[in-house]
């Protein structure tokens, strides 16, 4: 009875077209924005999975994200650097001073010092120039997307100046580096130059990266740094996860993103019900004839189920083909660059269309069942 | 032998007040070898006991045996096998699948049996030629005339050989020679000795073509006519 389930699904072009779409654009609103709100997320912690050298963040106890620091003293460096276990530690700092291009644009920045020596925390990435170019005295380099900010259609080349605070410094290079929460360009400077270029403070060091000796891992070094100097040390993970835990916790953005993504399911399931409910009692007169004929319940339900599920699983397919091809249009723009198709985002979706699915099944089912055989003797 | 023996049937519509007697106490036989029409007003209780008949509908009180099977013995599961398996049916409105073509829609019956779908539409086009529609196979339902349509449902009802046949108006939505044709190859059907037609119609013109005819009035057959010469005519 398979074949005769999938013709009376697909006998009407316009309808079935109707039910696939209402169900492909449900899925793509629900990944979409998912998509969406996991991209801006991970924006919060780009700039620490962008460090790949260290795998431990000390800070002081009450910087809760990367973006809001409270500033560590110098000497805490040493501490970090005489606790057992600590291969390694370098300064950073994160700043944001403001930026001036020679035809006078101005935008605030996020400012990245990393240590003078070693270039620990430098953008590996690169689009032009060198990252070891930051050895030379009065030079950054700025990502991507910043320089396209401070220099809209300009063609992107190094050696230009640009004024930090009255310093005027050289951009040696553009970088790939991941987008920020705020969007702002990103800089990286030597800290030494770097924290001349934000303005002097009394205290300027943001960060201690630290590396584990051979044989401790990550979460024991943060460990042993917490107990024997009382400053916070985070692992990169722990730490990224830090910063989408305050965004979730402290913004509208998951509420905002929610109520998207409960509209999109409540519409999906209300137009996709509907649609497919309709359909079934368009042709509830087949169904009866084919009661009549002596066509068992369960072998009904099976088809059924057979149409809803064949409905869903391409309207699901094209659905996501919609948002691969959104992610991968949009992925290369300057403006959304990151944006991810998470798999969680799929299964998610796929789970509700699959309650979607089973909803308009039910309330079918539930009209088919319910049929008197005999409504077919009634013209 | 009797194809269908009612005795006593009563079948009730609604609850309380609103309860409506549609078959008193009916007594009706059908027999083997014959086509037998239900004749009546419209609201006489002819559909009514067609379902019932057909085991579309229970009745509430009195007997009911359908090719020697006690229909109210039967689980709904047993009846539903026993409708599958030993009767056809043929509606007013054809009831034909829009979906399917004619082969198709006639193998529905046998696919229902469990018959592989090649085989069901290997006999299906064998019947569709019978009726006259060897060139019409593959058309769906939306390309068919009214009489073409028929023809298709009844080579539908008759596909697995059911032991009784129950059509309902199967004429009225037909020209007088499409109708004609139609009956004369219902009676032919039920000339085999093992095998009974059942037809509810208002259509008088096509009386002729049966074996007995069931006045029915107000829920009772009110009238038996026999018209043994039937037979011969067809």
């Amino acid at each position: 009875m398979r074949f005769i389930a999938l013709r009376m699904l697909t006998a009407d072009r316009s309808k079935y077209l109707g039910l696939v779409f209402a169900i492909a654009f449900c899925t793509f609103l629900l990944q979409n924005q998912s998509s969406i709100f996991a991209g801006i997320l991970r924006r919060t912690g780009n700039q620490i999975s962008d460090v790949t050298e260290a795998s431990v963040w000390v800070m002081d106890p009450k910087t809760e994200y990367f973006e809001q620091t409270k500033a560590l003293k110098d000497t805490d460096l040493l501490r970090v650097r005489g606790v057992a276990g600590v291969a390694w530690a370098v300064r950073l700092f994160k700043g944001n001073p403001i930026a001036k291009t020679e035809s006078g644009k101005y935008a605030a920045t996020t400012m990245i010092g990393i240590d003078d020596d070693t270039l620990v925390g430098a953008p590996r990435k690169m689009l032009l120039g060198r990252w070891e170019d930051l050895q030379k005295p009065d030079s950054v380099i700025v990502d991507r997307a910043g320089y396209q900010l401070l220099y809209p259609g300009e063609p992107e080349r190094p050696g230009r100046t640009i004024e930090l605070n009255d310093h005027r410094v050289t951009i040696v290079g553009i970088s790939d580096a991941a987008a920020s929460f705020l969007s702002l360009p990103i800089m990286h400077a030597r800290y030494s130059e770097a924290v001349q270029f934000q303005g002097q403070e009394r205290k300027q060091l943001s960060y201690v990266l630290a590396q584990p000796s051979a044989g401790i891992t990550p979460e024991q070094l943060s460990s042993r740094i917490e107990n024997a100097t009382g400053l916070r040390a985070r692992t990169t993970d722990q730490f990224r996860w830090d910063c989408i835990r305050y965004y979730l916790k402290n913004t509208g953005i998951p509420v905002n993103f929610g109520i998207t993504i409960f509209i999109a399911l409540v519409v999906g399931t209300v137009v996709a019900g509907q649609t497919f409910y309709l359909f079934t009692i368009d042709n509830l007169r087949q169904f009866g004839t084919l009661k009549a004929i002596g066509v068992a319940d369960r072998t009904l339900v099976g088809m059924i189920l057979l149409q809803a599920l064949n409905a869903g699983a391409i309207g699901f397919a094209i659905g996501t083909g919609m948002e691969v091809t959104f992610v991968e249009i949009f992925l290369h723009k300057i403006a959304t660059r990151g944006l991810i198709l998470l798999w969680q985002s799929v299964a998610i979706a796929a789970a509700c269309i699959v309650f979607v699915v089973l909803i308009a099944s039910w309330l079918s089912i539930r009209r088919v069942l319910k049929l008197e055989a005999a409504t077919v003797f009634r013209s | 032998m009797n194809a269908v023996e009612t005795r006593g049937i009563k079948k009730y519509f609604g609850s309380g007040e609103t309860r409506v007697e549609a078959l008193r106490e009916t007594d009706f036989e059908a027999r083997f070898g014959e086509l037998t029409f239900v004749v009546g007003p419209s609201g006489s209780g002819k559909t009514t006991l067609l379902s019932v008949v057909a085991g579309l509908l229970d009745h509430d009180e009195g007997s009911l045996h359908v090719l020697d099977s006690d229909m109210g013995a039967l689980s709904n599961a047993e009846r539903l096998r026993f409708r599958r398996q030993n009767i056809g049916f043929l509606f007013q409105q054809y009831n034909l699948l829009p979906a399917l073509n004619a082969v198709e829609n006639v193998a529905v019956p046998l696919i229902a049996n469990g018959i592989p779908r090649k085989a069901a539409e290997e006999r299906a086009a064998a019947l569709l030629e019978t009726v006259g529609l060897a060139s019409r196979m593959m058309a769906l339902p939306s390309e068919l005339s009214g009489g073409q349509q028929q023809r298709v449902a009844l080579a539908r009802a008759l596909v697995h050989d059911p032991k009784l046949v129950i059509c309902d108006e199967p004429t009225a939505a037909l020209d007088h020679k499409t109708g004609d044709a139609v009956m004369a190859l219902l009676a032919q059907h039920a000339l085999s000795p093992d095998r009974a037609v059942v037809v509810v119609t208002h259509d008088t013109r096509v009386l002729e073509f049966g074996d007995r005819i069931a006045y029915m009035d107000d829920g009772r057959i009110t009238q038996i006519e026999e018209r043994p010469a039937v037979a011969e005519v067809s």
